[in-house]
């Protein structure tokens, strides 16, 4: 290594960033006739949306000199390497793929990070706020919590003021709260902290070469399973359809007696 | 009474908007009884004039004929009423894992009738082809209130003339279109689009070449754009962005894959941009990743023509060239109004389409003195097409000389006369004025 990369490399730390593959968001979806879920058959897959999110802003701080390797982690069935593989043309490192078949629940996919956190020793963890398919908005702060590590979630903005140090603004229901946190630490990213960028030719072709460590949870020593059942799954009740109506005597009337006014 | 661009505004006083078939036979027939002329409109968005009146011929809108009458999941074949908006068809297609053939920009607009009147073409000819192939029937009301059905549902029906085919490209003046049979393809299980940057129109024409092979079976579109369509589009466009920042080319292009296969289409979209890369026709790219991505992508080909309309002046042209001197045009266009205006090259490459298109802040019949016949003369003599799709309308009504010959011209004036003796429908269109009986 030339005198200045080693620097950077001592200097730069390591970054982790999950990456979930879910049915496209702009997808149409229906629920399968027996309740018990939704039809996935032939539905268009892509990376949740915060998590390209994520991605997007591990790759700023590695241009910015902050972070000096970016990894890639997805976990489910083997499509989840396609996943990765986006991850790795937006420029990302390298991927690891936890292997498995089986429902992966919050508390499950937190445990799973611990796991490869402890052999990974990144200095940032930074996760989607929420998946767009489970909408929990739980993993980011579970891991924190195992970890013991600090959390900012909620991001739309993360700054290092200093060495070990980060301050992360968060999107709150009265506006914006900044923390500051230690390093090693938890990130969730909402939807303003960045804009994605596409994924590129030059970098598609090098991702093929990038290497994708594949893992399963047996050896990782986790437990996945699952702790919540799914009962019932329903689609929201049709809107009815609106009236036109001749008057505004009759809007009057109609606010009066249907809507509650 | 106005057209979509603005630039056509008719005198009418009266349109009528009937309900079904036999109210727009009852209203023809009346109309040719006192010979009063008739102007059939879709959703107006034409792009040469033909849908509106010229003087204060009667406005005969197909908007309250919108009803979906079948569709035959196993065959493909749906049969609607003239007035269904083209993506409103799309949309009902969908859920029976069905679409459209066709796509253009004007889809959440236009009707079914006018497309079909305008054999459109748009962002899926390539791959779907024409609708004189999609359309399997049609029934239509001719001039003197009779009503023609040449609708059947059946992918091959070799019974004497196909008359249907009159029909299709006539811009309703042989007849008007009440309800179509289309054949609807599946709906691609896959879909990946990719907006590529080239260096010149030789590499432009290179990476045609390869997705043709390439890509083959799986390719639905190739469409291109040029460096100043770009740059207007990124400067006048709300919420425009550049997906490649980081490079300044000279033809933009979008490419797309359709198949049932991901995995398999992917691969084979990689293998190929690799190539391109490697050998240099391509500079740069980007491939969408997800839903949101493809239609950014698709929206800056699509935001074109939009953002064009937002000057002042425009004088379009709708040109099918030789692909190896399409973009010559283009140069010389800009050569000679260099400082009058801004002249922009994108289409359907696939297609062989060009859409020339000059814009600047004020009308002015100098500039258009340098422009036509130029353009109408130099595509005459390469041998193109002065309308590729986009019809003759109003505006290329007395230009059809350059295309086809004085026979061919003459045979379309005894079919007009044939099937309307009294020229009641849309007339001062399509065909050259001299033909013209009073009305």
């Amino acid at each position: 290594l030339g005198q200045a990369e080693g620097r950077r490399r001592r200097a730069g730390m390591r970054v982790l960033v999950g990456v979930k593959r879910v049915i496209d968001y702009a997808a149409k979806i229906r629920v399968k006739p027996d309740g018990s879920g939704v039809d996935k058959a032939n539905v268009k897959m892509s990376m949740n949306p915060f998590c390209e999110i994520a991605v997007e802003e591990a790759m700023r701080l590695k241009e910015k000199g902050i972070a000096s390797e970016v990894v890639a982690v997805s976990m489910g069935a083997q499509a989840s390497q396609e996943t990765i593989r986006t991850a790795l043309a937006m420029g990302a490192d390298r991927g690891i793929h936890v292997q498995t078949d089986s429902e992966l629940q919050p508390l499950a996919v937190a445990k799973l990070f611990q796991a490869i956190a402890a052999k990974e020793e990144p200095k940032m963890v930074i996760l989607g706020k929420q998946a767009i398919d489970g909408d929990n908005n739980q993993t980011g702060q579970m891991l924190a919590a195992l970890m013991r590590w600090p959390q900012g979630t909620f991001a739309s903005r993360v700054d290092f003021p200093e060495e070990g140090r980060a301050n992360v603004t968060r999107e709150v229901d009265g506006g914006l709260e900044t923390v500051s946190l230690s390093l090693p630490a938890v990130v969730t990213t909402d939807l303003r902290l960045n804009e994605p960028r596409y994924a590129t030719l030059p970098n598609i072709m090098k991702a093929k070469k990038k290497p994708i460590e594949k893992v399963t949870p047996e050896d990782l020593g986790v437990d996945i399973a699952a702790q919540i059942e799914t009962v019932k799954v329903v689609e929201p009740p049709q809107r009815k359809a609106g009236v036109v109506l001749e008057s505004v005597d009759q809007l009057v009337d109609k606010l009066k007696t249907e809507a509650v006014i | 009474n106005r057209d979509w661009l603005g630039k056509y505004v008719g005198m009418s006083k009266l349109a009528l908007r009937p309900k079904s078939t036999e109210e727009v036979s009852q209203v023809l027939a009346h109309c040719n009884r006192r010979k009063l002329a008739v102007v059939p409109q879709g959703g107006n968005t034409g792009l040469v004039g033909g849908s509106v009146p010229v003087h204060d011929e009667i406005v005969l809108s197909t908007s309250r004929m919108s009803q979906v009458v079948s569709i035959d999941a196993l065959s493909g074949v749906m049969v609607c009423e003239a007035g269904c908006v083209l993506q409103t068809l799309d949309e009902q297609l969908s859920q029976e894992g069905l679409m459209m053939p066709l796509d253009l920009g004007a889809k959440g607009s236009c009707q079914i009738g006018g497309n079909v009147s305008t054999n459109a073409g748009g962002i899926r000819f390539l791959r779907y082809g024409s609708l004189h192939g999609s359309v399997v029937g049609l029934e239509v009301v001719l001039a003197d209130g009779s009503v023609l059905d040449v609708m059947r549902t059946l992918r091959k029906d070799n019974t004497g003339y196909d008359l249907k085919q009159l029909f299709i490209g006539a811009e309703g003046t042989l007849g008007v279109v009440t309800k179509a049979a289309i054949l609807c393809p599946p709906r691609p299980k896959a879909c990946h689009v990719s907006f590529l940057a080239c260096r010149s129109f030789g590499d432009v024409l290179d990476v045609f070449r390869r997705a043709k092979s390439d890509l083959g079976e799986i390719l639905s579109a190739f469409e291109f754009l040029d460096k100043e369509s770009l740059r207007i589009y990124l400067d006048k466009a709300s919420k425009a962005k550049n997906p490649l920042p980081d490079f300044d080319g000279d033809f933009y292009l979008v490419i797309e894959t359709s198949g049932s296969n991901s995995d398999h289409d992917y691969e084979k979209l990689e293998a190929f941009l690799g190539r391109c890369i490697d050998c240099g026709s391509v500079a740069t790219g980007a491939v969408a990743q997800d839903g949101a991505q493809s239609k950014d992508f698709w929206r800056i080909r699509e935001g074109v023509p939009e953002v064009l309309a937002s000057f002042g002046a425009i004088y379009k042209y709708d040109l099918s060239i030789p692909l190896e001197s399409m973009y010559t045009l283009v140069e010389e266009v800009r050569t000679k109004l260099k400082g009058e205006a801004h002249v922009v090259g994108y289409g359907h490459l696939g297609d062989g389409n060009l859409h020339l298109n000059v814009v600047s802040e004020q009308y002015s019949d100098r500039v258009l003195g340098m422009i036509e016949p130029y353009v109408y003369e130099w595509t005459s003599a390469n041998s193109g097409s002065i309308s590729a799709e986009h019809g003759l309308g109003q505006m290329k009504q007395e230009h059809i000389g350059y295309s086809k010959s004085p026979l061919a011209v003459s045979l379309m004036q005894g079919i007009k006369d044939a099937f309307d003796p009294n020229h009641i429908l849309n007339p001062y269109k399509v065909l050259p004025t001299c033909h013209a009986r009073g009305s």
